[in-house]
Parts: structure tokens; C-alpha cells; sequence
């Protein structure tokens, strides 16, 4: 089989690069390995509202819930509400991914994408030493596609970027490990997304509710690897229910790893680019990758024509790819990358007298980085080294 | 060697991200180890269901 692009795995990146790809006249194959693309989901559902319908309408199918704000608690209970068009990116709705994830695959074979599912790539096909495409498993039989670029978007678990070449391997620090629970419970805040943050709730990470309607919700947490054990965040997960939610019915179970590690030092190869949780694009801060999954898959999709309408598929041709991603969703993802490297460092003591500091402020119309102005004015020793964030 | 406790396992994948020398291989439900394992424990601390354990080779 033959053709420009193929695209590894069906997520948000994959799927939107594929779609854009093709919508560009690319002769794209989408493989996915899987046999149900978005099952089993790894994910808690939220994104910004504004950020989302700026690249795709939004689809009542695959809302759960819209949410006002979102509301965070310091380990004493102590609390800021912000509001849902400020409170960053995994804030506005709840997405029910599994029909949210087709969606998006459906959308790239309407452009005329070619979607393989039960497809799992095993390597990189190369002659003369430059990428040829890629080997996969289909049904048990190997198969051989061959294209002139290949697009990484195989998530957390991503190899084709090492395939190529690039080390993306997380270490301990570069991953918040998780344990998520669907569940109904009368307590469930249906309007609000919270996050609870402490050191003995979830160890340089944070625990977050999520509503998805008539009391029910993600209820999940990160633990970040460094600081977390074999099964920590099941264990802690089932701590933080059985205290605060007893009556909690628990529908479904999630696990999964979000990396943190922030920026890569590079995304792309001689005929690889790589996209999304695969290119570790996700936040570092808040741990959403949904949006800045898509957004790299759009770029990827428009770069990846360009590179092979010129006939230059080399690191020079989709180098407009690395310099787009790092000028848009980039910066963000490097300051939240400092600030995470900050933020797990502090005690619940810390946590605690930040959020005393604030509850004279109105914050509730300020976004992320506002708030940490106002902190750093309020407690400029603790946050001496953060204030180059805010400039 | 590292064994894999299926009936605990979500197969989520944060273990193959994870893994300096990508031994391993995550197929819908099932978990595959190879050889190329060289023992370092990584996957083992990250795994949030603690389903994979190092034991050592007998004999
Ligand atoms: C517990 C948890 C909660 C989260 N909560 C949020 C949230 O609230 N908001 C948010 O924005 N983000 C959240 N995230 C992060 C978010 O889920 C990811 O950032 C997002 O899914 C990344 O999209 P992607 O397209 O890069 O990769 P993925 O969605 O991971 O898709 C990768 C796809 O590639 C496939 N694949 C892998 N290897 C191969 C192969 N060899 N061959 C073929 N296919 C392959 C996989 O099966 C998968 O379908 C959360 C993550 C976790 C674990
Ligand atoms: S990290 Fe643990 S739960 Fe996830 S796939 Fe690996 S062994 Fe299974
Ligand atoms: S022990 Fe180390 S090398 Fe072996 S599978 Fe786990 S992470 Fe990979």
C-alpha cells in the first residue's frame, strides 16, 4: 500500500491531523490499533470551551456537561472560584471522549482519510536510510504502507518518535501517574470542576472532580512519578472517596500517565513528525492535552501538505511544523513547565498560606497567570523565583 | 524478571512510556515483555495499579 501520509494511532492529534491532511488533498492512512477507536478512555474530560470551538463545532453528542468555573481547594479546605472562561484549559465542558474521539476519526475519513482500525504499527520502513513509512499489524498479518511522512500521534505510550531516533521515554518526573473513577454521588457539584490540591491527597499532582451531569463525575487523580509507588494512585484514589464521598456509587474505572515533562528538545525527523501526548505537548500544570494535541495536529496537517506538495519531506521541509508548535501552544507548555517544577516542591503549609493570601482578592475574573501575579505580589519570598512568568 | 499481574493490570500504557529500552508492547488488554528488559524497575514504581512486579530469575 502506498500513499503521502500515514498517521499513527486515532486520538485527538492523529485525527485532526489526518483530517487536515487530507482536507489538503494528502492521500492520508489513519491506523489506529485498537479495535474501538476512544475505548478505553484515559482521560477526565475537560477543556476550555472558547479554545475548543475555535477548532471544531461543538457537538451536543459528545458534551456531557458545561461547567461555570472551577473552584480549588488548598489541603485545609480554604478555596478561589474562577470562572469557566479563565480557569485555563481543561475548564468549560466535559467531554464524553469515547464519542468525542469517533467524532473526530469520522471527521478525517469524511476529508477522505483512510481509517484502519485494529492496526498497530511495529516500525519505520526505511530504504537508502530515510523513512519510507511504516510496518503495522493488521488482523495478524504484516503489512507494509509506504509514505513519504510519517505523523506520530500514538499518545502517552508513543515509539514511533524513538523509532526515529528521539529519546521521548518519561522518566519518573516527567509523568503524573493516575487512578480516575466515574461515579454518582448526591455531594457532586454539577456546576463546577474542582481540584483539590495537598501532599497527602496526591503527591505533586492534584485530586479533580469533574460533573458530567445529574451528579455524576470524573473523580480522578495525578500523583507525580517521582514521588509515587507501585499502585499509589489507586490506593490514594480509594482513600480520597471512601472519606469524602462514602456513598459514592463507582461506575467505571480509568488509569492512566500524562506526561509532564514539558517541551522535547526536538518534534520531527527526516520524514516523522511527532504530535500531541506523543511530542509530550500536554500541560505540565494542569495535565490536559486534549486541546494542544488537536492544535499540533492541525499545524501537522497543514505543514505535512506543504512538505510533500514542495517535494522537501527532510528536517527542512517540516521544520515550520517545530517552529509553529513552539510559537503558539509551545510557550505556554515551557512556562507551565517552571511552574510545576515549582509547585510540587511546596509543603501543605505552603499551599495553605497561598490561599489565605488571596481570600481578600477578587480572583474569580482573573486566569491563571493573573493569579499568580497577585500571589507573587502577596507573597513575593515564597515566589521570588517564579516572577519571570509574569513579566 | 518482570511479571505482569493481569487480573490487577488496566492496561493504560503508562509503563511503555515509561520504559528506557521499549520492552514493552501494549495490545488492547494484554501486556507484552521482551527480552530487551533490562530489570531497571521503572515501570514497576510508575504503575498506578501495581500490577507488575520484578522478580528475580530462578535458579
Ligand atoms: C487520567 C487522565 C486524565 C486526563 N484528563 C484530561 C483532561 O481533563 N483534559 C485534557 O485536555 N487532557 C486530559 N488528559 C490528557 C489527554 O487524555 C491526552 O493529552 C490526550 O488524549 C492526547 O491526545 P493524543 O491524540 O496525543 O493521544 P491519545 O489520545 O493517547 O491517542 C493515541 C492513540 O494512539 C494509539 N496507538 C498507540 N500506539 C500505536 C501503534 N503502535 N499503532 C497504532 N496506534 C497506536 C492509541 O491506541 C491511542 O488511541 C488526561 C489523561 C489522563 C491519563
Ligand atoms: S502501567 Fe500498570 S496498569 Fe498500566 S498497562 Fe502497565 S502494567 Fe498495566
Ligand atoms: S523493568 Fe525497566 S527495562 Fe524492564 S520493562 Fe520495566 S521499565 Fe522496561
Amino acid at each position: 500500500m502506498r500513499c503521502d501520509v500515514v498517521v499513527v494511532g486515532a486520538g485527538p492529534g492523529g485525527s485532526m491531523a489526518a483530517k487536515t491532511a487530507a482536507e489538503r488533498g494528502m492521500n492520508v492512512v489513519l491506523l489506529e490499533k485498537r479495535q474501538e477507536i476512544g475505548d478505553p478512555v484515559r482521560c477526565a474530560e475537560g477543556v476550555s470551551k472558547a479554545r475548543l470551538s475555535s477548532m471544531i463545532k461543538p457537538d451536543p453528542r459528545w458534551i456531557a456537561a458545561e461547567v461555570k468555573g472551577a473552584r480549588l481547594y488548598a489541603p485545609d479546605g480554604s478555596n478561589v472560584v474562577m470562572s469557566e472562561d479563565k480557569s485555563g484549559d481543561e475548564v468549560g465542558y466535559v467531554l464524553e471522549r469515547k464519542i468525542f474521539d469517533r467524532a473526530l476519526a469520522m471527521d478525517a475519513a469524511r476529508a477522505g482519510a483512510r481509517v484502519m482500525v485494529k492496526t498497530r504499527a511495529l516500525d519505520l520502513l526505511r530504504a537508502n536510510g530515510s523513512v519510507k513509512g511504516i510496518r503495522a499489524m493488521r488482523y495478524g498479518e504484516i503489512i507494509d504502507i509506504e509514505a513519504d511522512v510519517v505523523i506520530g500521534a500514538d499518545g502517552v505510550e508513543s515509539k514511533v518518535g524513538r523509532w526515529a531516533g528521539i529519546d521521548t521515554a518519561l522518566k519518573p518526573g516527567d509523568i503524573e501517574v493516575c487512578a480516575q473513577f466515574l461515579l454518582y454521588d448526591k455531594g457532586i457539584d454539577d456546576e463546577y470542576c474542582e481540584f483539590f490540591l495537598g501532599n497527602e491527597l496526591a503527591p505533586g499532582g492534584y485530586v479533580w472532580s469533574f460533573p458530567k451531569g445529574e451528579h455524576l463525575a470524573n473523580v480522578g487523580l495525578g500523583v507525580i512519578g517521582s514521588r509515587s509507588e507501585p499502585g499509589a494512585p489507586v490506593k490514594l484514589l480509594r482513600r480520597f472517596v471512601e472519606r469524602r464521598m462514602p456513598e459514592a456509587r463507582i461506575v467505571e474505572m480509568v488509569v492512566g500517565g500524562v506526561p509532564v515533562s514539558g517541551p522535547i528538545e526536538r518534534t520531527i525527523a527526516d520524514g516523522v513528525m511527532l504530535v500531541g501526548d506523543a511530542a509530550r505537548q500536554s500541560d505540565p500544570i494542569t495535565g490536559g492535552g486534549i486541546l494542544n494535541a488537536m492544535q499540533a495536529g492541525m499545524i501537522a496537517g497543514e505543514v505535512v501538505a506543504d512538505a510533500v506538495s514542495s517535494g522537501d519531506t527532510g528536517v527542512e521541509g517540516l521544520m515550520a511544523y517545530e517552529k509553529r508548535w513552539r510559537e503558539s501552544i509551545g510557550k505556554q507548555i515551557a512556562r507551565h513547565l517552571d511552574l510545576k517544577e515549582f509547585f510540587i516542591r511546596l509543603s501543605d503549609d505552603d499551599l495553605n498560606k497561598l490561599m489565605h493570601s488571596i481570600q481578600s482578592e477578587d480572583v474569580s475574573k482573573m486566569d491563571l497567570r493573573g493569579m499568580l501575579r497577585v500571589l507573587i505580589r502577596l507573597n513575593p519570598k515564597m515566589l521570588w523565583e517564579l516572577r519571570h512568568l509574569v513579566m | 524478571m518482570i511479571t505482569v499481574n493481569r487480573y490487577v493490570c488496566g492496561y493504560c500504557g503508562a509503563c511503555v512510556g515509561v520504559c528506557p529500552v521499549c520492552a514493552l508492547e501494549l495490545v488492547e488488554t494484554w501486556l507484552e515483555v521482551s527480552d530487551e528488559c533490562i530489570e531497571c524497575g521503572r515501570c514497576v514504581r510508575l504503575c498506578p495499579t501495581g500490577a507488575l512486579s520484578l522478580e528475580e530469575a530462578q535458579g
